[in-house]
């Protein structure tokens, strides 16, 4: 069904990003122009935003048909024929809702957060253009118009990492994350363009492809699902493609909480579910991406275990979370994937902001032990943090619970027992860093806990909401074995996800289990860290501790033999080679024409004889040739 | 009648040394007469073998020779005037501006 409000959606926050940036010029040049009115049209573009979503989205509960807008024809070239066409179907909008929902609250919290910045105005012109990217990617109704918003989302994190542009740890940071993303990119669009043949060149319109997937054939389609999912580890931070996320947490903290949860990093995600036909037709390809899921998860929540960075055992743990993701929709379970995508959007979210006003209040203090040390009373974020850590460790009833369990009862339903073992271990650590930061950073006792700080309503507004979404997302799915109605699994039932069917016992078994696990992890981060001391903090040591040297192994296999490479050709091969080639070439014009300028002596007794000596010759020439024969 | 040969040799003697006069004497005005000479010495050639073939072109063409060695001699002679003025010298050697410099 054609409809006129879709592109709304994005055009909006667009629109939002465009103002603000006219605005931004216009305070820089000319009269300064109140925080305010960049936060108004900040936050309530997104809002805008979320009503239109909303309002789709209720449309298609009603039963509507999918929504698409057709705006012009972009391309057409030969067989080659893209429009400028965006799809409101039920992935879609389930995306776009939570996009601009818990977008809408993470830029309410930047009006808290940012306050005093010089780049306040700046900020709120690329966080619009961070949410309209993200929302051109969720829209798009092909493979071209996903990797507008694709790139969008990479230059929009590329500038808010490195939006504290003076200092250079910051800058550097922002480049790992654009060039580690490039690699992704690469793999993506050569994935596409892979497609794109193999199917025949019938189209680059989803419905189009879906429809015309058995053209292909089996090699093609591996190889173009397996170069998508390159772009995908890129974007979401798999293995090994995951280097830029902890450095990205140079970033100020709301960004962090943007990239984590609502845009960027579910990215990838999306976009395997969006191709769902194409990778249930290649169980492989799934497999693979269902163990560099479960790698990913298991890396990221023992590097975690010992960092002491607060945003960065956080950052480690949506890359965990991730690859749980990775593992449903790498087995098929789209539904499952996304569930989690979307019950992870609110408690990251809430955590990441929760951290941030932590931060604020301790005067940009990071390092857990030293925020214990100095603590400061928070009790809306401690509360609300709290809520965070039970539903990503995983214990029922908050959200958490409920998708996570279902990626590991359907890795065991799918006989992969090693995935499943990868998942539970995983989830234990979860709990246990989880409530080893809880712990220390709130908990452990410290001599200076009076002072109460408090903390802006803009700050803990959201935190709020986020709470309650926390608590309750997880009913939108409740299983049907306790009597729910599974709603996002019906709701994204067009994706064609394997269905959970096991008998009931099995079930609460597996439920039992992960419930186990995540309490254990939860008692033994007590036992070892409520009471700690935290004027003895641990260090990031160790092969853990050090992150198993992965940054130090890329930078000598990738960044230094890429230098010497380089350093190579410019040394040797353009200056000695080619200058030396091209250079010699002029300078033996140079220097003939040096020795021949020495007969131009301005001497006219020499002209003469040179005449002579011309006239002469020509004339034997001629004399030899026409006369002596 | 002297022989042909006579008068070829003569005449080339007659241009031999004009050539080695332009290129190497230093002073403009025996530059000049030695092209004078060259110019001569080829109107003899012209004559000569005008005179042994029994054809007059060569003879036109020596006339002409004269007649534009005449209109030659007036525009030189006022150059050397003029070189003169500049440079107070005849020495071909000190007119080098057009000299290429060579480092």
């Amino acid at each position: 069904m054609q409809t006129p409000y879709l592109i709304w959606i994005i055009l909006i926050p667009l629109l939002g990003a465009l103002i603000n940036t006219g605005f931004y010029f216009y305070h820089l040049k000319f009269k300064k122009i109140p925080e305010k009115l960049f936060a108004i049209v900040g936050t309530v573009t997104p809002f805008i935003a979320f009503l239109f979503t909303l309002s789709l989205f209720l449309k298609l509960l009603d039963g509507g048909e999918n929504f698409e807008q057709t705006l012009f024809q972009w391309l057409d070239v030969g067989q080659l024929s893209i429009e400028m066409k965006f799809l409101g179907d039920k992935l879609s909008i389930f995306m776009s809702m939570f996009v601009t929902f818990v977008g809408w609250l993470i830029h309410i919290y930047a009006v808290g957060y940012m306050k005093g910045d010089d780049g306040f105005g700046k900020f709120f012109a690329y966080f619009n253009l961070f949410l309209a990217s993200m929302l051109i990617l969720v829209l798009a109704d092909n493979p071209v118009i996903l990797f507008i918003g694709w790139e969008g989302v990479g230059v929009c994190s590329y500038l808010l990492i490195s939006f504290n542009y003076t200092d250079g740890d910051n800058v550097m940071a922002g480049n790992k994350a654009f060039i580690v993303n490039r690699v992704g990119d690469l793999g993506f669009i050569l994935g596409v363009v892979t497609l794109f043949f193999a199917l025949d060149q019938v189209g680059l319109s989803f419905s189009v492809m879906e429809a015309n997937i058995n053209v292909a054939s089996n090699e093609l389609l591996m190889l173009s699902g397996f170069l998508l999912f390159v772009g995908a580890m890129g974007k979401s931070a798999q293995v090994p493609l995951y280097v830029w996320l902890p450095d990205a947490m140079a970033g100020p903290t709301p960004i962090s909480a943007l990239i984590h949860a609502a845009t960027m990093v579910t990215a990838g995600v999306y976009m395997v579910a969006r191709f769902h036909f194409l990778y249930a037709s290649v169980e492989e390809i799934g497999l693979y991406i269902a163990y560099t899921g479960a790698i990913s998860a298991l890396f990221a929540a023992v590097i975690a275990t010992k960092q002491t960075d607060i945003k960065k055992i956080l950052a480690y743990s949506t890359m965990s979370q991730l690859g749980y993701m990775f593992i449903a929709v790498g087995l098929g379970f789209y539904s499952s994937g996304l569930f989690h995508v979307f019950t992870h959007a609110f408690f990251k979210a809430m955590l990441f902001m929760g951290a941030g006003g932590a931060i604020l209040a301790l005067h940009h203090q990071q390092n857990i032990f030293k925020m214990a040390a100095h603590r400061k009373r928070l009790p809306i974020i401690k509360a609300t943090f709290f809520v965070g850590v039970i539903a990503i460790a995983g214990i029922p009833p908050l959200s958490g619970f409920f998708s996570k369990d279902a990626i590991l009862a359907a890795a065991f339903q799918q006989d992969q027992y090693l995935i499943w073992g990868i998942g539970m271990f995983t989830a234990f650590l979860t709990a246990f860093y989880m409530f080893r930061l809880y712990y220390v950073v709130f908990e452990a006792p410290s001599k200076e806990e009076e002072s109460y700080v408090y903390t802006d309503k803009t700050i803990t507004f959201p935190l709020m909401v986020l709470a309650i979404g926390a608590i309750f997302a997880g009913f939108l799915n409740f299983p049907a074995i306790f009597g729910g109605s599974a709603f996002v699994d019906s709701w994204l039932a067009e994706l064609n996800s394997i269905k959970l069917h096991m008998s009931h016992a099995t079930e609460y078994a597996l439920m039992a289990a992960s419930i186990i696990v995540a309490v254990a992890g939860w008692m033994l981060a007590r036992k070892k860290y409520l009471n700690y001391d935290v004027s003895k903090p641990e260090t990031e040591d160790g092969l853990v501790g050090n992150k198993f040297y992965i940054d130090e192994i890329y930078d000598v296999l990738f960044v230094k033999s890429i230098k010497k490479l380089s350093n190579f050709f410019v040394d040797v091969v353009d200056d000695k080679i080619i200058d030396g080639f091209l250079m010699g070439t002029a300078r033996g014009f140079v220097s003939i024409g040096k020795k021949l300028a020495v007969i131009q002596n301005a001497n006219v007794r020499y002209y003469a004889f040179y005449m002579l000596a011309g006239i002469s010759l020509i004339s034997f020439y001629v004399y030899i040739t026409l006369i002596g024969q | 009648m002297a022989s042909l040969t006579g008068y070829a040799i003569v005449s080339m003697i007659l241009f031999s040394l004009g050539t080695i006069g332009v290129v190497s004497r230093r002073n403009i005005f025996v530059i000049y007469m030695s092209i004078e000479l060259m110019l001569n010495g080829i109107n003899l050639f012209l004559v000569t073998f005008a005179r042994y073939h029994f054809n007059m072109d060569g003879q036109i063409l020596s006339v002409m020779v004269i007649a534009i060695a005449a209109a030659e001699a007036a525009i030189f002679l006022s150059v050397i005037i003029l070189l003169f003025r500049t440079k107070k010298s005849l020495d071909t050697d000190v007119f080098t501006e057009l000299k290429e410099e060579v480092e």
